[in-house]
C-alpha cells in the first residue's frame, strides 16, 4: 500500500513522487470567478489595443492612400482608440481592485503579496523548479503561485504608472475631471517630454509581460496538465484528489 | 513727480489720436477685449510712468532682440518712450558708476513700485563667480533688486527654467529666477519669447497694475495655455496620419505634419502658431521646420531635435526607447524559447508522469 503522503502533489507543500500506476482522480476547483475572467479578457483586449495603438502613436506609419487631410482621419482614430481603451482599462482595473476584497481566496488581494512565510518559501521553490529548473517537482498552487502573484503586483504598479503618466499627457487635451486630476504630474516629471518618454518606455514592459505571461500559462498547462489555459475561459482547474484514507 | 504716460506723450508731440491708437493697441495686446480701451486710456492718463529695471545675467540678449521686434511699432516706440527704463545694460547710455547710481536711485526712489524684468539665468556655482557685474555676483544683484520690486518678470527660458546654461551638466549651477527669490515671478519662457507676448505682459503690468492670469508654472495663461500642436495649421495632417518622412520629400513640399521629424509641438506650450513671429509673418513649423520646444523646461536635455522620441540614456545618440524595447522584447522571446527547450529536456520525467496518468477506462 502507498503511504498516505503519496498522491498529495497538490497545495502549497513540496510535491512528493506520485504513484502513477493507479488510476488518478481529479477534483474540479472553481478558481477564477466570472468577474475575474471578465476582468482578464477586457484587460487583455484593452492592453493589446493600448500597446498597438500606443506604438503607432509613437511611430505612425503612413496611410496607403490619400493625399489630402480631409480624405481621412486614420491617426485620429488610432488616438481615439488609445484613449478609449485607456478609460476602459482603468475602470476595469478599479473593478478588479474591488473584487480583490470581495472575491474568493484565489482573487483576494493577499494572494499578490508574500506576507506569509509559506508564500515566501513558495517563491523560492517556484524559482528553483520553474525558472531555473534545477528541481524536478515544484509547488503547484491552484490559484496564482506566490511568485506569479508578486509579479502581478509589480504589473499593477506598472498599470498605475501608465495610468498616471497617460492621463497626465491626456490632460492637456481634455477638460474631463479624471485626466485633469493628473495635471500636476507634468511639471513634477520635468515637462511633457519626459512624461511621454517614460510612458512610451513602459509600453515595452507590457510587451514583455504578455510574452512571458502567455508562455507561462502554456508551460504550466503542459507540465501539469490541469487545465491552466482553459481555466481563464471556464474558471475551472483540477486538483488531484486525495486518496481515500 | 513722475509724469503720466499721456503727459509724457504730449511733451513728445503726440496727438490725442495717436494716444488713443496707442491705447487701443495696448488694450489689444494685453488681451482686454472691446471694453479695454477706456480702461487703458484712463490708466495711461493718470498713472505715473512706472520705473523699470531690466537685468541681464547669463543670457544671449535674444530676449531683448525679440522685444525690439514687436509687431506694433507704435506700442513699442511709446512703451520704450514712456517706460522709465532706468537700468538696462544693453540699452542704457550710462555706464560704470553712473549706471550703478541709476540702479540704486531707482530702487531707492521707487520702493515697492518698480518692475524688474530679468533676462538670463543666475549661476550659483562657485559662489556665483561665473556672472559678475560691477564686482557683485548676479545673485546678490538679483536679491537687492528683487527685494522692493512690485513685480518680477523672468524673460525667456534662461530666467524661467535655466535654458542652455542649465543643460546637463550645468557647470555654472545656472538657476532660474523663481528658485532664488521669495516673490512670485512671472515666467515668460521661450528662446526667445515672442515679442508680442513680452509686450503683452509688460502692458498688462503697466495698464492694470497687476499680473496677468498665470498657469501652474506661473506662465501667462493667455499665451502658454495651449500646445503649439493644438493650434497648428498643419494639425489636420496629423489627424489624417499624413507625415513628412524626410525634409526633402514630396510630403514636406505638401506641408504635411512634421511629427515624425521630431517636431516638439505636441509637448510645447506656446503661442507661436497663433501669434507667430516677425509681425505675424511665420513660425518655425510654417517655415517647414519642426518646433524644438524652446519654451519647455529642459528642452536641451530631451534628445535630438529631429527625433520624435528622446534618445535612451547610455545607448548612443540613435537609440530610442523603441530600439531598447525591441531588444528587450527579442531577448524575452529568445529566453522563453530557450526555457521551453530546457523544460522538455529537464522535465522529461514530469511530463512522462503526467502522461502516465492517462489510463484507459477500466
Amino acid at each position: 500500500m502507498s503511504s498516505p503522503e503519496i498522491g498529495l502533489g497538490i497545495g502549497r507543500g513540496r510535491r512528493t513522487p506520485l504513484d502513477h500506476q493507479q488510476p488518478v482522480e481529479y477534483r474540479r476547483v472553481y478558481v477564477w470567478e466570472l468577474p475575474v475572467r471578465i476582468y482578464h479578457w477586457i484587460n487583455a483586449v484593452a492592453l493589446v489595443l493600448l500597446c498597438a495603438t500606443g506604438y503607432l502613436i509613437g511611430a505612425p506609419t503612413s496611410p496607403l492612400y490619400a493625399a489630402e487631410a480631409y480624405q481621412q482621419y486614420w491617426f485620429g482614430w488610432v488616438r481615439f482608440l488609445h484613449f478609449t481603451a485607456a478609460f476602459v482599462y482603468v475602470f476595469n482595473f478599479m473593478a478588479r481592485i474591488y473584487w480583490g476584497f470581495v472575491g474568493n481566496k484565489y482573487s483576494h488581494w493577499t494572494a499578490f503579496f508574500p506576507l506569509k512565510p509559506a508564500q515566501r518559501q513558495e517563491i523560492v521553490d517556484v524559482i528553483k523548479a520553474d525558472v531555473l529548473e534545477t528541481k524536478l517537482h515544484g509547488p503547484i498552487s491552484t490559484g496564482h503561485n506566490s511568485l506569479a502573484g508578486l509579479i502581478y503586483f509589480f504589473t499593477f504598479l506598472a498599470f498605475v504608472f501608465q495610468t498616471i503618466t497617460g492621463f497626465a499627457l491626456y490632460s492637456s487635451m481634455s477638460s474631463s475631471w479624471l485626466p485633469r486630476m493628473f495635471v500636476w504630474i507634468v511639471p513634477l516629471m520635468g515637462g511633457e517630454f519626459s512624461v511621454r518618454f517614460w510612458h512610451h518606455l513602459f509600453l515595452w514592459f507590457f510587451v514583455t509581460f504578455v510574452v512571458v505571461h502567455v508562455y507561462l500559462a502554456f508551460y504550466h498547462d503542459y507540465i501539469e496538465g490541469r487545465g491552466t489555459v482553459s481555466s481563464i475561459i471556464g474558471g475551472w482547474k483540477f486538483e488531484r484528489e486525495k486518496r481515500e484514507k | 513727480m513722475a509724469l503720466s504716460i499721456w503727459q509724457s506723450m504730449q511733451q513728445k508731440g503726440y496727438s490725442r489720436r495717436d494716444f488713443l491708437q496707442f491705447c487701443a493697441a495696448a488694450a489689444t495686446v494685453a488681451g482686454l477685449g472691446p471694453n479695454g480701451l477706456g480702461q487703458v486710456a484712463s490708466a495711461f492718463e493718470k498713472k505715473e510712468k512706472p520705473a523699470v529695471i531690466w537685468m541681464h545675467f547669463q543670457e544671449c540678449t535674444c530676449c531683448s532682440e525679440s522685444f525690439l521686434r514687436a509687431s506694433h511699432p507704435i506700442v513699442l516706440d511709446v512703451l520704450l518712450d514712456v517706460l522709465s527704463l532706468n537700468y538696462s545694460e544693453t540699452l542704457m547710455a550710462a555706464s560704470g558708476f553712473q549706471a550703478e547710481k541709476s540702479l540704486n536711485d531707482t530702487i531707492k526712489n521707487n520702493k515697492g513700485k518698480y518692475i524688474v524684468l530679468v533676462e538670463g539665468a543666475v549661476p550659483t556655482g562657485a559662489d556665483g563667480v561665473y556672472c559678475m557685474i560691477g564686482g557683485k555676483t548676479a545673485e546678490s544683484i538679483l536679491q537687492t533688486v528683487a527685494k522692493d520690486a512690485a513685480a518680477i518678470v523672468a524673460w525667456g527660458s534662461c530666467a524661467s527654467n535655466g535654458c542652455v546654461q542649465a543643460a546637463k551638466p550645468n557647470p555654472t549651477g545656472a538657476t532660474p529666477i523663481y528658485k532664488l527669490v521669495d516673490k512670485p515671478v512671472i515666467n515668460v519662457p521661450g528662446c526667445p519669447p515672442i515679442a508680442d507676448v513680452m509686450m503683452s505682459v509688460v502692458t498688462h503690468l503697466l495698464v492694470l497694475g497687476q499680473v496677468p492670469a498665470l498657469d501652474n508654472q506661473n506662465r501667462p495663461k493667455e499665451f502658454y495655455g495651449r500646445r503649439v500642436h493644438d493650434t497648428c495649421y498643419r494639425r489636420p495632417n496629423y489627424d489624417a496620419g499624413l507625415f513628412v518622412e524626410a525634409f526633402d520629400d514630396e510630403n514636406a513640399r505638401k506641408g504635411y505634419c512634421l511629427y515624425k521629424m521630431g517636431c516638439k509641438g505636441p509637448v510645447t506650450y506656446n503661442a507661436c502658431s497663433v501669434v507667430k513671429w516677425n509681425e505675424g509673418t511665420s513660425y518655425p513649423i510654417q517655415s517647414g521646420h519642426g518646433c524644438i520646444g524652446c519654451s519647455e523646461a529642459g528642452f536641451w536635455d530631451n534628445g535630438p531635435f529631429y527625433q520624435h522620441l528622446p534618445s535612451f540614456p547610455g545607448f548612443g545618440i540613435e537609440s530610442t526607447a523603441d530600439t531598447v524595447g525591441s531588444l528587450v522584447g527579442i531577448a524575452t522571446v529568445a529566453g522563453v524559447a530557450a526555457h521551453a527547450v530546457v523544460t522538455n529536456v529537464r522535465k522529461r520525467k514530469v511530463i512522462a508522469e503526467v502522461h502516465a496518468e492517462d489510463q484507459p477506462e477500466v
